[in-house]
């Protein structure tokens, strides 16, 4: 069972880890992007666009970061400005990403394009076992370890943090102390949109590199579970990603030859991401494991619950009263 | 107080000129004319009576599946598994469809039936895990996937045409078991009967039945509902069983009139474009199998359109997905006038 490629691993887990961590910032500070799985079409195919017509991987991804957070701000508009649902807004947006990637990039489909190479780093990536997997791969990888490590000090550790954390879930009470909540609210959702952009252009411009239709469809709804299994933590989310893409790497490894069909195996890993989804979050969600914590002996009852149960922003998704 | 005036009169339609304007630049900017791409769109729906009855034969599922959402967003739910339900739904009908050979009416009520059982039970999995702690819109938009993979499982393996091979469909269903067409079209008076017979059963559950009430209690504040007495779980439990039977017979009658035999995409997005009808509709009982006609017309036109220019199809669900944004963030006047405002005169 440890014939898994950690590296490969870890790459293919770098774009869901850095989408898992911007929709974590964006909801922290009290916004619900609903249309990760839209808006990761969309600047999949942007970022592929223009990185295309540039020569330029670095232009895509700023490109796509930028298509990212300006979904985001459509979400946060409508909550905060107009007052209409965000999960409306980012339902609608999820389906117009879907339709616009595929319309705008009808004439881009599977060309070579330019992609993400390797860099290594020198002197770390001779380090034996972990030199390889950590320090031998993309600076897509590097950013998602960093970004996971920023953003967890960051919501958790530092003063800012505390705000962005204080709009999400007492926005009055922030409000009331001085926090600028709405200001916090559009930066924050916007900078985790653009996250959100970056991890999609990482997919058509790194992990599965070029365009074609449908290209990342249902990762941002994956992304979306992961937040929630992870808590709305970064760290607990990238572990999440690592989880779950490992698991279905290793599945996919233990089935291959024991199935002799192909056809089951593969109906068994297309179904696995969604089977997961459900049990995962039936687990952290749950009122089964509610019970199970509640039953628990009492020493136990803390480290379990802390480890099983997790509950969101008190205010996300909420209207701001704050006039 | 003085009223805005013939602004105020004029903003509903200002938003659906605006989502107009954007598709069309869109379209100048692919280099096709806009009054040639609507034109198509226009003749793809209303050149012949054939076609006329082909987007009212795509109307009808997706109108079932509309107006069965607006039985969950009443309780207040999200019920993105919509789509799921409405493959059962097919699933359902398929099976009786290929496991039975009955005598045309017992067969074709069998089918109905299983397809709204199907879809009923689709959505009860969804029901029973919001239970157990788990969002609808998450073990909704599980299960729609699941029932993806669970129909390509079927056409590749169990019911798979027995010369083998086709990963498309499965093999025709008999004359027997279809709904009967109105001549060479893909309309079946039936399913008009069938649709027409739904709306009225959420008509008199939405605005004649004390649980149409409740459930509007529920859907208005969960936490007083249930100081008041009304059962969170029993009523959401209940709207959902509606609403998924209701997709149901929306995938039975799509799989025995649109198409002769279960095919891999066999819904293609019908149900989630049900929920942009509803929001479109404002979640207004009798403008949303209107929107719904609308939004068949559209994309029915756009199969013309695809003919016409070699555009993309996706330019329908653009012009609809650009209507529904801007409607729901600049429908409302007041809102978009409270913008404008200065924060000091406003006091809400």
């Amino acid at each position: 069972m440890f014939d898994i490629n950690w590296a490969t691993l870890l790459l293919q887990s770098a774009p869901l880890i850095i989408a898992v961590c911007g929709e974590t910032i964006s909801e922290r500070v009290g916004v619900v992007n609903l249309s990760l799985d839209g808006s990761m079409l969309i600047s999949a195919m942007t970022g592929f666009v223009a990185a295309y017509l540039t020569g330029s991987a670095l232009v895509g991804f700023l490109a796509a970061a930028a298509v990212g957070a300006f979904f985001a701000f459509m979400v946060s508009f409508g909550s905060l400005a107009l007052r209409q649902s965000q999960v409306a807004v980012g339902f609608v947006l999820t389906l117009l990403g879907d339709s616009l990637s595929a319309f705008l990039g009808q004439d881009f489909t599977r060309l070579p394009g330019p992609w993400v190479t390797k860099l290594p780093i020198p002197l770390l990536k001779d380090i034996p076992v972990i030199g390889p997997i950590f320090f031998n791969q993309d600076p897509m990888v590097y950013f998602a370890l960093l970004l996971v490590a920023a953003s967890y000090w960051w919501i958790f550790h530092s003063r800012p943090g505390l705000e962005l954390r204080s709009a999400g879930e007492r926005p009055e009470a922030a409000f009331a102390r001085g926090v600028r909540v709405r200001r916090l609210r559009y930066l924050y959702s916007m900078l985790g949109g653009a996250l959100v952009g970056v991890a999609g252009a990482a997919y058509s411009l790194d992990v599965k590199i070029g365009w074609a239709e449908g290209l990342t469809r249902g990762y941002g709804w994956i992304a979306l579970a992961v937040v929630i299994f992870g808590g709305w933590s970064p760290l607990r989310g990238a572990l999440g990603v690592l989880l779950l893409v490992g698991v279905r790497a290793w599945i996919g490894i233990y089935l291959q030859p024991a199935a002799g069909g192909a056809d089951s195996t593969v109906v068994i890993l297309n179904a696995l991401p969604w089977l997961l989804m459900l049990a995962v979050l039936l687990v952290v969600s749950g009122k089964l494991t509610g019970d199970l914590v509640a039953n628990a002996p009492p020493w136990l009852k803390r480290p379990l619950a802390r480890l099983l149960l997790v509950a969101p922003p008190a205010a996300l998704g909420a209207d701001l009263k704050e006039n | 107080m003085k009223p805005a005036g013939w602004l105020e009169r004029i903003w509903p339609s200002l938003p659906i000129l605006a989502a107009l304007l954007l598709t069309s630049l869109l379209l100048i900017a692919f280099g096709t004319s806009p009054a040639v791409a609507f034109g198509a769109i226009l003749e793809g729906v209303f050149s012949t009576p054939e076609r006329m009855l082909t987007a009212l034969a795509f109307w009808i599922p997706l109108a079932l599946a509309s107006v069965g959402l607006l039985v969950t967003f009443q309780a207040g739910l999200w019920n993105i598994g919509i789509e799921g339900q409405f493959i059962l739904g097919a699933l359902g009908a398929s099976w009786v469809a290929l496991s039975f050979q009955l005598p045309a009416p017992l067969q074709i009520t069998l089918e109905i039936l299983a397809g709204m059982v199907g879809g009923a039970l689709w959505a009860g999995v969804v029901a029973l895990f919001k239970r157990w702690g788990v969002h609808e819109i998450f073990g909704g938009l599980a299960l729609n996937n699941l029932a993806i993979i669970l129909t390509n499982f079927l056409i590749a393996g169990p019911w798979q045409p027995p010369e083998g091979g086709s990963f498309r469909g499965t093999v025709p269903f008999r004359e027997d078991a279809l709904l009967p067409l109105l001549g060479s079209t893909r309309f079946s008076p039936l399913s008009l009967l069938l649709a027409a017979l739904a709306f009225g059963l959420v008509v008199l559950a939405l605005r004649n039945s004390a649980w149409g009430l409740r459930l509007k209690a529920l859907g208005h504040n969960p936490r007083s509902a249930f100081l008041l007495g009304v059962s969170s779980n029993r009523e959401a439990l209940l709207a959902m069983l509606f609403c998924g039977a209701l997709a149901g017979l929306g995938g039975a009658v799509r799989v025995l009139s649109w198409f002769d035999s279960l095919r891999q995409s066999i819904s293609g997005g019908i149900g989630y474009l049900a929920l942009m009808v509803v929001i479109l509709a404002a979640f207004r009982l009798y403008l949303t199998p209107l929107v719904a006609l609308f939004f068949a017309s559209v994309l029915s036109g756009s199969i013309v359109l695809q003919l016409r220019t070699q555009l993309h199809s996706s330019l329908g669900d653009i012009l609809t997905g650009v209507m529904v944004l801007f409607v729901l963030l600049f429908g409302d006047f007041g809102r978009v006038r409270s913008l404008f405002k200065r924060k000091d005169q406003e006091d809400v």
